[in-house]
């Protein structure tokens, strides 16, 4: 049994409807998706998939959780197999080679043009900020996937360290790596878009 | 600018380590190292204090609810429907 199998046995049969699935939750489990993934023909192929898995495995469905939680349990599944795609290409990378734009490859200090400053704006005032959040945003969307997949899998899905390893097939120095290269990335982007 | 040469971490490993504090456990050494690393370092003093900024709203982005205003087409709706629906039929 792989390890997908093992996932839907976990549930049984009990009440479901597929012929309402599509008006009850289809746009649901689309905006799961796209607010996951960010794209709309994969959030789409994704919503269908979901639907036609969780056909095959309607006999396993037991009512333990309502239906919506089982069809966003199965698509979530499914999500987590892109996020493993997506950092695929950073598996192996290690510490030094992450950001030689920041920092001197021979002592490791900032470079000069990459050193920190302050923002122009209080901590306290930016977390009430709509626009420390807009440019924030804009900067999470212009990371790598690969980066972006880590980050959304502490943040948005708050999965644990090991889990997040797990599913990603990643090492923890891996994980360390790519969070640290990430923030980085993403204080530069503030500070060029914020000052 | 006074040269740090007598500490050890440089600022690429010290904001790693403020990275890796947030994630796990550190060791004595690690936590050592970034500890005087920062009492010498504005510049990853200002890292920390941003980073953690950083995460408090990122957290408040990611949990902020499920796109709502992006629904499926009609014509895409009812055509999935219908697959579904031809697919229970050859069940019975």
């Amino acid at each position: 049994m792989n390890k997908k199998e093992k996932f839907v046995t976990n549930y049984k049969m009990n009440v479901s409807n597929p012929h309402q699935w599509v008006e009850n939750y289809a746009d649901y489990l689309y905006g799961f998706a796209f607010s996951r993934i960010n794209d709309e023909e994969q959030s789409r192929d994704l919503v269908q998939e979901t639907l036609l898995a969780a056909l095959e495995s309607i006999k396993k469905f037991e009512g333990r959780s309502s239906e919506k939680t089982w069809l966003t349990s199965i698509l979530k599944y499914k999500i987590y197999d892109i996020y493993r795609e997506k950092t695929a290409s950073v598996r192996n990378v290690t510490l030094h080679e992450a950001y030689p734009r920041y920092f001197d490859q021979a002592d490791g200090e900032w470079q000069m043009e990459h050193k920190p400053t302050e923002f122009s704006i209080k901590d306290e005032n930016a977390v009430e900020s709509k626009e420390f959040y807009r440019i924030l945003k804009l900067c999470l969307n212009k990371l790598p996937a690969s980066w972006i997949t880590a980050f959304k899998m502490k943040f948005m899905e708050e999965e644990e360290t090991k889990d997040i390893c797990n599913e990603l097939q990643i090492t923890s120095t891996n994980y360390w790596v790519i969070i640290h290269r990430a923030k980085i990335n993403l204080r530069a982007c503030l500070q060029k878009h914020w000052l | 600018m006074i040269k740090k040469k007598k500490i050890e971490t440089n600022c690429e490993k010290a904001t790693f380590i403020i990275e890796k504090k947030k994630l796990t456990d550190l060791s004595l050494k690690e936590d050592l190292e970034l500890k005087i690393h920062l009492l010498g370092c504005e510049a990853c003093r200002i890292f920390q204090k941003q980073s953690n900024l950083i995460g408090e709203v990122a957290l408040n982005i990611f949990k902020s609810p499920i796109s709502e205003e992006r629904t499926l087409d009609e014509q895409y709706k009812n055509d999935l429907q219908a697959r579904i629906d031809k697919e229970m039929d050859k069940r019975k």
